[in-house]
């Protein structure tokens, strides 16, 4: 499995709208057809693979609603809807951007009886819903950790590669994160949580640290023993690979997990309106565990809203922060100093 | 006569008092809502500008560059209260640094804070802004923090209190309404209560109120006994008045007709004869007027305080056949009398009266040569005394007609009468809780006149 988290242009984030409108990429497209004239438009970053099973399922519970399901990179998604393409459901991963899309007006407003059944944490103004819940872990290949103890805490694993620099230099990778916008959420919300975070950097830096720009890559290099270990790999994506790889393990912090929400929302050019709330309806239905074999983590796993160390980011106005040119110049040019140190 | 009443004072009251306990209520429920619609607005305006205040500190100049920093506690504190959407720009001079560039916040002093409340992009915001200065390459910089939100939180809070403030006026006034509608009722009770006590009376008692009531009332009470004075005071003189002029008229009549009746022995010739006899019938009638006046004065007055003594009827009944019995023989007539036992409370002398004038209707209306039977029975609680004649009946006139003051029927044209006989059996009777009844006989000429009265 694999989503884009492509590098954003954050000038073209927040004010697309003024700017002429663009072509946007796409990686991927497939149609669906149904036995009526509805076609459904839904871009998003989950791969076709992966989605595909819910798509099946969708469309055999409503045979007459026709999908296109077209997949681009959040970015692109984001770029997409503002500059008005018309699509009727954007999925997407990027939490943030999907927020400020809600928040400058390019979705609208859907409520059913499933919507109202969403946990408060996990919907926004009743534009903005979440369907998935998936953690930011460590992935690390067991091999290499060979007659070491393995962290419980990032304090721990601070103090594990300090006392260790020959082990593991070279052999750490982590989101790039002038390139991934996962990872650039994913270290913000950490550095927002923890002073670790600078100093697990410093350290990563030090061990000269390898940069990805996706998970899927990562998981790859620990799995094929090129990486001792992964920091803040998407943990569905590392859930997946367990079954398959040998050697491969979740380090499990106690500290604590950020915990990425995949959400959709209904744009506001959307033309299928109803079957797009359709849609989402059974998307959430599945996220909250209705469904059998869910294609991608339901929310229920981490339904403990409270539970303090997998909390949620929480969507709100917040998110906008880091997405702002300055705050980001500045968030990029701390963390460029404290891993190219030298 | 008829009393048209204007708005019952109940409903009047109560009307009033609801509807000014409605207008405390509106007054109230929009004081509360304007109040709560204040309170959030006041709350959103305070967190917007602690929200601005703090971007604006995080505001620095580094190598001739300004800097700053959205503080996430900025942000998540907007989004603490409600979700609203939030919008921003941050600008030195007039020069974007960053944030939406089509947001324009109030005009705003340096080191001043100012809101406004605004459309933007289709929506209504409250917005802020703060201004500050930063010296940049020893040039002085204003730079102005504008944050925005939009309103529906406040909008929701403000409506949520404002309807439970409707829900508490509703409510109140209900209880009002109720309070008020049972205090007007029960404050009103003492005017029924008189009322009643007034209306439940006999046609004759006109003794003073002496129930006891709110202080309000009393002068209704003293006004009304002073009018019943006077009416009790101003009927005594009438009657008295007729009874004097009665007695005055009925002896210089008698006078009169004992001349007469000297005289006319005393004539010879045959046109004085007639002319001394229509003098005597004249005299005799006005005498019989004038012993019906004074009948009519003491039936007014007995009633007023009633004996009640046992009267046995078949008695009273012969000794009045046998007064009339002269008059009647006068004109050949019979008066047949048949007699059950009865007997009845309350005044002899007054039945009597009452009998004597159907009696003497009777007689008066009766052709010569007739029977007028007199019946007394005893049945069902009443004793019935009937006076039955030959004559020519009521005809379709009503009985309550007849019985008025000076009333007469239509079948008495050539009968000298004053139209009060069956006034006074009618009263006379109804003091006694009783009544007359004037019926034609049926199936054979002549009237049937009914006294009835409550068996003893």
């Amino acid at each position: 499995m694999r989503v884009v988290d492509f590098a954003r242009g954050l000038a073209l984030i927040l004010w697309a709208a003024a700017a002429p409108a663009q072509e946007f990429e796409i990686e991927d497209q497939r149609s669906y057809p149904g036995a009526g004239n509805a076609m459904l438009r839904v871009i998003s970053t989950a791969d076709l693979h992966v989605f595909e099973p819910f798509l099946l399922r969708f469309q055999a519970a409503n045979p007459e609603i026709g999908i296109d399901y077209i997949t681009a990179s959040s970015a692109e998604l984001n770029r997409a809807i503002r500059t008005g393409a018309v699509f009727d459901l954007a999925l997407s991963s990027a939490m943030d951007l999907q927020f400020t899309l809600a928040n400058d007006g390019y979705a609208q407003s859907y409520a059913s009886a499933v919507t109202a059944s969403l946990p408060d944490w996990a919907r926004w103004r009743d534009q903005l819903f979440a369907f998935t819940a998936e953690p930011a872990v460590i992935v690390v290949n067991e091999a290499r950790f060979a007659g070491l103890p393995l962290p419980r805490t990032r304090a721990e694993l601070v103090t594990l590669l300090r006392d260790n620099p020959e082990r593991f230099s070279g052999a750490l990778g982590t989101y790039d994160l002038h390139v991934s916008g996962l990872g650039y959420l994913f270290a913000t919300q950490e550095a927002r949580s923890s002073d670790a975070f600078w100093r697990l950097t410093e350290v990563m830096g030090r061990l000269d640290a390898r940069l990805y720009c996706c998970s899927s890559q990562m998981i790859d290099d620990v799995a094929s023993g090129e990486l001792a270990l992964a920091y803040n790999v998407l943990g569905s994506y590392a859930e997946a690979r367990l079954g398959h790889e040998d050697g491969l393990a979740i380090l499990p912090l106690e500290d604590f997990a950020n915990v990425m929400l995949r959400t959709a929302l209904i744009p506001a050019t959307a033309a299928e309106v109803e079957a797009a709330g359709a849609m989402l309806d059974a998307l959430l239905a599945e996220g909250m565990g209705a469904g059998s074999a869910p294609v991608l983590p339901p929310l229920q796993s981490r339904d403990a809203g409270s539970d303090a160390p997998f909390a949620p980011i929480r969507l709100g106005p917040a998110l906008m922060v880091y997405l702002d040119r300055l705050n980001r110049e500045s968030f990029l040019a701390a963390w460029d100093a404290a891993l190219l140190q030298q | 006569m008829s009393v048209q009443p204007s708005w019952p004072i109940a409903r009047k009251l109560t009307l009033f008092l609801a509807a000014m306990v409605a207008l405390l209520a509106l007054v109230s429920w929009a004081m509360v809502t304007s109040f709560a619609r204040e309170a959030a607005g006041r709350t959103q305006d305070n967190i917007l500008a602690a929200s601005a205040t703090s971007i604006a500190e995080t505001l620095r100049s580094e190598a001739g560059q300004i800097r700053l920093e959205l503080p996430y506690s900025a942000f998540s504190m907007l989004g603490a209260i409600s979700e609203d959407r939030v919008f921003y720009r941050v600008s030195a001079g007039s020069d974007l640094l960053t944030g939406y560039a089509d947001l324009e916040g109030p005009d705003v002093a340096t080191g001043d804070v100012a809101f406004d409340t605004m459309p933007f992009r289709g929506t209504t915001v409250r917005a802020v802004s703060v201004r500050r200065t930063v010296l940049s390459d020893g040039r002085v910089v204003p730079i102005t923090v504008t944050l925005a939100q939009t309103r529906s939180g406040v909008q929701g809070i403000a409506a949520g209190l404002s309807r439970q403030a409707a829900l508490l006026s509703g409510v109140v006034f209900l209880l009002a309404v109720g309070i008020a509608a049972y205090a007007v009722r029960a404050s009103l009770k003492p005017l029924n209560t008189m009322a009643q006590h007034v209306a439940t009376r006999g046609p004759s008692d006109l003794r003073p109120l002496r129930r006891q009531g709110p202080p309000e009332l009393m002068p209704l009470v003293r006004a009304l006994n002073r009018l019943m004075e006077r009416l009790g005071g101003s009927l005594r003189r009438s009657e008295d008045f007729i009874a004097e002029a009665a007695h005055r008229v009925r002896t210089p009549l008698a006078v009169v007709r004992t001349q007469a009746e000297i005289a006319l022995h005393s004539v010879e010739e045959e046109g004085q004869k007639q002319t001394l006899r229509r003098v005597i019938r004249a005299v005799d009638e006005s005498s019989r007027s004038a012993s019906q006046l004074l009948d009519h004065a003491m039936v007014s007055l007995r009633a007023d305080d009633l004996a009640r003594d046992r009267v046995d009827l078949p008695a009273l009944a012969g000794n009045v056949a046998d007064a009339l019995r002269p008059t009647a023989e006068m004109k050949d007539i019979d008066i047949a009398v048949d007699a059950m036992p009865a007997a009845a409370l309350g005044d002899a002398i007054l039945i009597q009266n009452a009998l004597r004038n159907v009696l003497d209707n009777a007689i008066k209306y009766s052709p010569a040569e007739t029977v007028v039977r007199l019946s007394v029975q005893n049945g069902g609680g009443e004793a019935r005394i009937e006076v039955r004649d030959q004559g020519p009946g009521f005809g379709d006139e009503s009985a309550a007609h007849l019985t008025e003051r000076f009333r007469r029927g239509e079948q008495v044209e050539g009968i000298v009468g004053s139209g009060l006989g069956l006034t006074i059996a009618d009263e006379a009777l109804a003091a006694h809780g009783g009544r007359l009844e004037l019926n034609d006989n049926t199936g054979r000429p002549g009237a049937c006149v009914s006294l009835i009265l409550p068996a003893a």
